[in-house]
């Protein structure tokens, strides 16, 4: 028998990647290590895909996120039990911009979550598929990285630093078996955006296809739903004189 | 506070939405913000899902699964889970929900609290049927486990109750063996009332599923399309792509409506009639037919729909439909999506569970205002007279009088009630 896909999931309580998890573990045994920083949220997610996927196997790991060292072992630890073969890390927190305005410790913390640890999860994993020349690695970032936005400059430069990294992994890899997939999601039905009353949120489920689907293809940049790769050549190629106007 | 319709679109009123998203989370969120109500899919079609300047529990990302024991067919959810995940899921290890209503796309804790049942009614009850224990949570923070042998008056009062005495979190389900996810059917066109009661009676031994389509325009209304299926083994056939499709606008006006009706029962009737006989169904087209048509209740244009069911005594039964049918005729409203059929011989488990024995008839109407307000009257009094009752789940405006004859269980199912907890609909017939 064939050996069973080892998938990677950091921020594996997020509703992406819960969806993630349930579409890659739907119609195959995987081999499922989930990585987060809730072991109570954890073990119902990693129960509820025991259920759903009798042949996986299914493995927590609790780690600090912002700790180098935390990261470093966690991702050694997962390696040395065999080549990985896909790992997404998606984790995130949506800040209150007017907030980081008024207090730097929550802008840096907003920085230290969006941006440094995911890249430090990357960096990480990265070095291991290196040597094994070998692996997908999917990196969620968001549409509002792409350009700086009052409404939420904060939130997007973190996703944007994320953007940069992304690109710069690709060009380490290119050629090298190894495939770095950028996820840029647009707004989605996430427990984080309920409360809001935003229209046109995308349903979390379909979001999660797109991210399934771009990191079977390696596909270096996914917009996820594909529209907002069309909003945001627009947004982004918009004059000065007419971005400042607009209140977004 | 945003705005938030039901499946009817008859209104968008200001909510405070609140995600429960965790079981954890679930006990401390549901304490505060009161009244509140829990929220699926929000496919009731009425005022039963909706709580006006109120707070809404949204349970839909609340779905995990628990733990299924592959022998006994016991599956243990959260309650936000959706029937189709479980049907998607459990159908290929042989595995089935024994009830589930035209829609999959609702949440199991939704199909409980409207005690929802299907074309297998006469084979296997409604929802709550198949609903071994339940775990109910209290907005004064009381947690009550019910079934049908524990705590039975709380789980009587919660199967069929509307969202009313607390919030669904967990349920333990029964399922039934399946050989797949085929159907063997057949459709047969049939002339007149009479001879869908010959049909129905005539098939329900033989067939786990039936359900009709009936014509309430033609006519004066009665002749229909009658089908009726049963469960077979095809092996390992590869199953269909689905096709999903979304109502791309809201047409300015309803797309059902006096130009329209006379030409869509029309060509639905004949169109069954040339394929009338026997096939072989995949079980999502045969059960959930406009699931695939994502946001199809925008055909009726801005101003929503209602729908109308009904459920009559089989005793005066065939009286009371054609009486519905003659006065939906002389009326000039007119319905599409209308279904005709038969409920088996038993009672409901809930005290407010809408199925009794009878017959039910459920149509749907653009909302044209007070002439639609008119016909509806009318046909309470059929209903009324009949000794029947309506479906709160499609409910927007049913009289408060027609709820209290058609409910005899009401004053022992407020006994129940949750004061944290309040609904349009509860305040429209039970005051609060």
């Amino acid at each position: 028998m064939d050996k069973k896909t080892s998938i990677v999931i950091v921020g594996a309580t997020s509703a992406m990647a819960e969806h993630c998890a349930r579409l890659w573990a739907a119609n195959t045994a995987v081999d499922l290590t989930l990585i987060g920083r809730n072991a109570e949220k954890m073990e119902r997610i990693a129960t509820d895909l025991r259920v759903r996927s009798p042949a996986s196997d299914i493995r927590q790991v609790v780690a600090d996120f912002l700790d180098p060292a935390a990261i470093r072992s966690a991702i050694d630890a997962v390696a040395a039990r065999g080549v990985i073969d896909m790992a997404l890390i998606a984790h995130g927190s949506l800040p209150d911009q007017k907030a980081c305005e008024a207090d730097l410790a929550l802008a840096r913390e907003a920085l230290e979550v969006n941006a440094v640890s995911p890249v430090l999860f990357a960096e990480a994993i990265a070095g291991h598929m290196a040597r094994s020349e070998h692996g997908t690695l999917g990196i969620i970032g968001s549409v509002a990285g792409d350009r700086g936005r009052r409404s939420n400059y904060v939130y997007g430069a973190a996703k944007g630093l994320v953007t940069r990294y992304a690109q710069g992994l690709q060009h380490r890899f290119a050629g090298k078996g190894v495939k770095v997939v950028l996820i840029k999601p647009g707004p989605t039905e996430t427990p984080m955006t309920a409360s809001l009353g935003m229209k046109g949120l995308a349903p979390v489920e379909d979001v999660a296809k797109a991210i399934v689907a771009g990191m079977a293809s390696g596909a270096s940049v996914v917009y996820a739903p594909l529209k907002w790769a069309l909003i945001m050549m627009i947004i982004r190629h918009l004059p000065r004189f007419v971005f400042n106007r607009m209140n977004i | 506070m945003i705005p938030v319709s039901s499946w009817g679109r008859l209104s968008a009123e200001a909510h405070a939405v609140v995600a429960i998203a965790e079981r954890v989370d679930a006990e401390r969120l549901i304490a505060t913000a009161h009244p509140g109500l829990a929220h699926g899919m929000g496919r009731s079609y009425g005022d039963s899902c909706l709580n006006p300047g109120g707070t809404l529990w949204k349970t839909a990302q609340m779905s995990r699964l628990l733990a299924f024991d592959a022998a006994t067919g016991r599956l243990t959810v959260e309650a936000g889970a959706l029937l189709r995940d479980i049907q998607r899921l459990m159908i290929p290890r042989g595995w089935c929900l024994p009830v589930t209503p035209g829609t999959q796309i609702v949440t199991v804790g939704g199909a409980i609290a409207n005690d929802v049942h299907g074309k297998n009614h006469h084979r296997h009850g409604a929802f709550g049927d198949h609903v071994l224990r339940l775990t109910l949570a209290r907005t004064g923070g009381e947690t009550i486990l019910c079934g049908p042998d524990e705590n039975a008056g709380w789980f009587a009062a919660t199967v069929g109750g509307l969202g009313l005495t607390g919030v669904i979190l967990e349920a333990e389900l029964q399922l039934i063996r399946t050989p797949g996810p085929w159907l063997a059917t057949e459709t047969l066109p049939y002339a007149d009332l009479d001879a869908f009661f010959a049909l129905s009676d005539g098939s329900e031994a033989e067939w786990e599923h039936t359900v009709s389509w009936i014509d309430c325009v033609t006519g004066g209304g009665g002749r229909g399309i009658f089908m009726r299926g049963n469960p077979i083994d095809r092996g390992n056939h590869p199953e269909p792509p689905a096709r999903e499709r979304t109502m791309p606008l809201t047409p300015p006006v309803s797309a059902v409506n006096s130009l329209t009706l006379r030409a869509f029962n029309s060509a639905y009737f004949h169109l069954n009639r040339w394929q009338a006989g026997r096939a072989v169904a995949h079980y999502e087209p045969f059960f959930y037919p406009l699931d695939n048509l994502h946001e199809w209740n925008r055909m009726y244009g801005p101003k929503g729909f209602y729908q109308y069911q009904s459920v009559v005594p089989r005793a005066g039964g065939r009286e009371a439909v054609q009486a519905m049918l003659t006065a939906i005729a002389r009326s000039g409203n007119g319905s599409f999506l209308a279904v005709l059929k038969t409920f088996g011989d038993r009672q409901p488990v809930g005290m407010l569970s809408f199925p009794m024995p009878g017959v039910t008839l459920a149509l749907d109407f653009p909302n044209r205002g007070a002439t639609t307000h008119k016909l509806f009257e009318t046909l309470d009094a059929i209903v009324r007279e009949a000794g029947g009752r309506l479906y709160p789940a499609k409910d927007a405006r049913m009289p408060r009088a027609l709820f209290e004859a058609g409910y005899p269980r009401l004053s022992e199912f407020l006994t129940y009630r949750d004061p944290g907890i309040s609904s349009g609909l509860s305040r429209r017939l039970m005051g609060t």
